[in-house]
C-alpha cells in the first residue's frame, strides 16, 4: 500500500508538470488551431532563468516571479516575431516554424546559459514529509498546490472576464469573433503569452525536484504534447486530466512493469490516442459543413 | 655544351634533395583529442580539456618533446558516439595526429576504437568501461581504473561493513550498463548478492519509483548506482526524499566537485571509489602519489580557479605517459611509441602506479582506488 501510495505521488507530481504544459498546448491550439511545438522551452526557460538568478543571489520569490515574466517575454517574442509574420500561412507551416522556433531557443540557451545542469533550491525545504508509509516532498505541495491555483483561475478567466469570453469566442469561430469586433490578433498573442506563463510556471516549480538544463524542454514537450492529446486536444479540462493521467501510467509503469522502458509510456499514449481515438478523452468529434 | 637552362635545373634539384636530406627538426609533435567539453559528459571532458591545454602549454614553454613543440588538437564532441567518430576520422586523415589522447565516456572512445586500430595510431582513452582493454586492442590504452575494479573496491567495502543482500540502479549509458554488468558478474567473489536491479532512462528526471521498488525489497542493506552525470544526482537526492537511510555507494563517474553541487546535502555519507587526486591533501607523506597528485592540484587550482576532479587527472596521466612513451621511443614513429607505451613500468599517475604490459593496457590494479566518503560537502578517505 505504501508502495502504491509513493508511486502515485510521484505520478502525480510530476503528472502536474505535464497539465500545465498541455493546457498550454490547448489555449495556443484554441486560438489559432496550431500545434505550439515550443511549449516545452518555455518550461525550460523558467527552470534556467530561475537558477541563474538565484546563483546571482536574488532572493527566491523575486527569481520566480522574474523567471516567469522572462517566460512570457519569450512567448510573446516568439508569436510577434515567428508566427504574426507568417500570419496567412497554413496552419502546418505554422507548427513547422514552431519547431524551428524551439530549436533556435535551445541554441541560445545553450551558448548564453551553457550546456551544465543547474539546482534551484526548494521553496520551503527538503525534509520529506511521511504519509501513510510514503514521502512527499513539500516541493511536490507546491506544485500540486500551483497547478490547481492556476486551473481555478483560468477558469474564472475564461468563464468570468471579457477577455476570457472572448478568448472563447475566438476559439469557437475566428471569422464571427472578428466581425463582433475582437482584436483576434491580439487575442492570439495573449494566448501565447498565456502558454507561456504556464510553461513557465511548471518549469520554476519542478526544477527543484529535477535538475535543469538547456534541454530539458524537448522531452517536457513531447509528453505535454502526449498528455494534451490524451486529453482531446483543445479541452482545457481534458489537458489537465490527460497529463495527470499520463503522469500516474509512467509512474505506476516505472513501478509495476519496468523502470527501463518508462519514457517510451508516453509515446505509446501518443501512438494510441492518434490510430485508437484522435478525438481523445475529452474531444469532440469535429464536423465540417461544406 | 650544357645549357643555362639545364644547370639551372640541375642546381635546384640539388638543392631541393639536400633541404629534403635534413632533419625535420622544427615539425611539432602533434597530439589528437576529441573530448566531451559539453553535454551530459560535460564534468567531465571540461577539466580534459583544460588540463590537457595546461600541460601542453607547460611543455611546449619548457622546450617541448625530443626537442620539438607539442601541437595540441582538440575537438568537443558533446557526449554524441557519431561525432566523436567524426571527429576521431578528421584527427586521423586530415589533422594527421601521432598520438589521440581521448574519448571522455566509453560511448564516445568505443566509437572511435576501430579507426584507431585500422589506421594504426596509439590511442589512450580517457573512459571508464573494462570493454575497452578487454580483449586488449594493439593500439588502444586507457589511463582510468575499469568499472569491474569499482565494483570489487566498493564490494570489498561493503563485505567488510558485513553487507551480503544489496540493491543496484543504473543509467542507460555505456558505462552505466557496462558497469553494472560487471558488478553482476563480480558481487559473487564478496559473498554479495544483487536483490534488486532496477535502470533508469538517460533523461530521466525522476527515479522515485525504482527506488522505491529497491526500499521495499526485502533484505537490502545498500546500494550501488553506477553512472555519471545528471542521472547519480537524481537518484541521490531522490534517496533522501524517499528517507532510505542504508549507505548508497557511487561509481567513479561521479567524482567530481560537480555531483556534490548537484546532488547537495543529499549526498552526505554516499561512498565512492575514486583517485587519490581527490583528498590529495590528506594523504600521508610517505604515500608514493602524493607528489605528483598535490603538484597537479596546485598547478590546476591556480591556473583555472576551481577544483581538481579525478577526469582532469586521466588527462593528465594520458599526456604524460604519452610523452614518456615519445621520449622512450624517441620519435613520434607510430609503431616505436606504441611499443613504448606497452613497456612503461613504474610511471606515478594521478590514477595510480602505472605497469603496462602487453595483456594489460591500463596498468594500474585494486590499490590505485581509494573508497572516499561525502562529508559535510567535502571528500574524506575512508579508513
Amino acid at each position: 500500500m505504501a508502495e502504491l501510495l509513493q508511486f502515485l505521488f510521484s505520478g502525480l507530481t510530476v503528472g502536474a508538470t505535464y497539465a500545465l504544459v498541455a493546457l498550454g498546448f490547448a489555449i495556443i491550439y484554441n486560438a489559432s488551431g496550431v500545434i505550439n511545438f515550443a511549449q516545452g522551452e518555455f518550461v525550460m526557460v523558467g527552470g534556467m532563468a530561475s537558477a541563474f538568478l538565484i546563483a546571482a543571489g536574488v532572493p527566491l520569490p523575486v527569481a520566480v516571479a522574474i523567471a516567469v515574466v522572462i517566460g512570457v517575454a519569450v512567448g510573446v517574442a516568439l508569436e510577434k516575431f515567428a508566427i504574426e509574420p507568417a500570419r496567412g500561412a497554413p496552419v502546418v507551416t505554422l507548427i513547422i516554424i514552431t519547431i524551428g522556433a524551439s530549436i533556435a531557443i535551445r541554441g541560445v540557451a545553450q551558448l548564453v546559459l551553457g550546456k551544465q545542469f543547474h539546482t534551484v533550491p526548494a521553496f520551503s525545504g527538503e525534509q520529506p514529509i511521511p504519509i501513510g508509509g510514503a514521502t512527499l516532498l513539500p516541493q511536490s505541495l507546491w506544485v500540486l498546490g500551483a497547478t490547481v491555483a492556476v486551473v481555478i483561475g483560468l477558469g474564472a478567466f475564461f468563464g468570468r472576464t471579457r477577455l476570457g469570453k472572448a478568448m472563447l469566442a475566438t476559439a469557437n469561430n475566428r471569422n464571427a469573433a472578428q466581425l463582433v469586433g475582437i482584436n483576434v490578433r491580439f487575442i492570439l498573442l495573449l494566448s501565447f503569452g498565456l502558454s507561456a506563463l504556464l510553461g513557465a510556471v511548471a518549469g520554476v516549480l519542478i526544477s527543484p525536484i529535477t535538475l535543469t538544463s538547456y534541454d530539458v524542454g524537448i522531452m517536457v514537450g513531447l509528453k505535454g504534447f502526449a498528455a494534451a492529446m490524451l486529453g482531446g486536444l483543445g479541452n482545457g479540462l481534458g489537458a489537465v486530466a490527460g497529463g495527470l493521467v499520463l503522469g500516474l501510467a509512467e509512474a505506476l509503469g516505472a513501478g509495476y512493469l519496468s523502470s527501463a522502458y518508462k519514457d517510451v509510456i508516453a509515446f505509446v499514449i501518443i501512438l494510441a490516442v492518434l490510430v485508437f481515438m484522435p478525438k481523445g478523452l475529452f474531444g469532440k468529434a469535429s464536423a465540417e459543413r461544406v | 655544351m650544357r645549357s643555362p637552362l639545364l644547370s639551372a635545373f640541375a642546381g635546384a634539384a640539388a638543392l631541393s634533395l639536400a633541404a629534403g636530406a635534413m632533419p625535420a627538426a622544427a615539425e611539432t609533435i602533434k597530439i589528437g583529442s576529441f573530448l566531451s567539453v559539453t553535454g551530459p559528459a560535460a564534468f567531465l571532458g571540461d577539466p580534459e580539456e583544460k588540463t590537457l591545454k595546461l600541460y601542453v602549454d607547460k611543455l611546449n614553454a619548457a622546450g617541448g618533446v625530443l626537442g620539438r613543440k607539442i601541437e595540441l588538437v582538440v575537438y568537443d564532441d558533446a557526449g554524441d558516439s557519431d561525432k566523436a567518430r567524426t571527429f576521431a576520422k578528421r584527427l586521423i586523415d586530415q589533422d594527421k595526429v601521432d598520438v589521440i589522447i581521448g574519448g571522455t565516456t566509453t560511448g564516445t572512445t568505443m566509437a572511435a576504437v576501430s579507426l584507431a586500430e585500422q589506421a594504426g595510431v596509439p590511442f589512450i582513452s580517457l573512459a571508464g568501461a573494462v570493454v575497452i582493454v578487454e580483449p586488449v586492442k594493439k593500439w588502444v590504452f586507457k589511463t582510468p581504473h575499469t568499472d569491474r575494479m569499482a565494483c570489487e573496491k566498493i564490494f570489498a567495502d561493503m563485505k567488510a561493513r558485513g553487507f551480503s543482500k544489496i540493491g543496484m540502479i543504473a543509467g542507460a549509458g555505456g558505462f552505466d550498463r557496462s558497469m553494472r554488468q560487471e558488478c553482476l558478474a563480480v558481487a559473487g567473489k564478496y559473498g554479495v548478492t544483487i536483490v534488486a536491479d532496477e535502470s533508469y532512462g538517460a533523461k530521466d528526471s525522476d527515479m522515485t519509483a525504482q527506488l522505491t521498488k529497491i526500499k521495499n525489497t526485502a533484505g537490502v542493506q545498500a546500494v550501488v548506482n553506477p553512472g555519471f552525470g545528471q542521472g547519480p544526482a537524481i537518484v541521490t537526492k531522490n534517496f533522501r526524499q524517499l528517507g532510505m537511510t542504508m549507505p548508497l555507494y557511487q561509481s567513479h563517474g561521479v567524482a567530481s566537485k560537480e555531483f556534490i553541487r548537484l546532488s547537495g546535502e543529499a549526498s552526505e555519507g554516499v561512498r565512492l571509489p575514486a583517485a587519490a587526486l581527490l583528498v590529495a591533501e590528506i594523504l600521508p607523506d610517505s604515500d608514493p602519489q602524493k607528489a605528483v597528485v598535490v603538484g597537479y592540484k596546485k598547478e590546476y587550482e591556480a591556473k583555472y580557479k576551481s577544483e581538481v576532479s579525478t577526469f582532469g587527472g586521466h588527462a593528465y596521466d594520458g599526456l604524460f605517459l604519452a610523452v614518456e612513451a615519445i621520449k622512450a621511443a624517441k620519435s613520434t614513429d607510430k609503431a616505436k611509441v606504441r611499443d613504448a607505451l606497452e613497456s612503461i613500468k613504474g610511471y606515478v599517475g594521478t590514477a595510480g602506479v602505472v605497469n603496462m604490459s602487453a595483456k594489460d593496457h591500463m596498468g594500474l590494479d585494486l590499490t590505485a582506488f581509494r573508497m572516499l566518503e561525502v562529508q559535510k560537502g567535502n571528500w574524506t578517505l575512508v579508513k
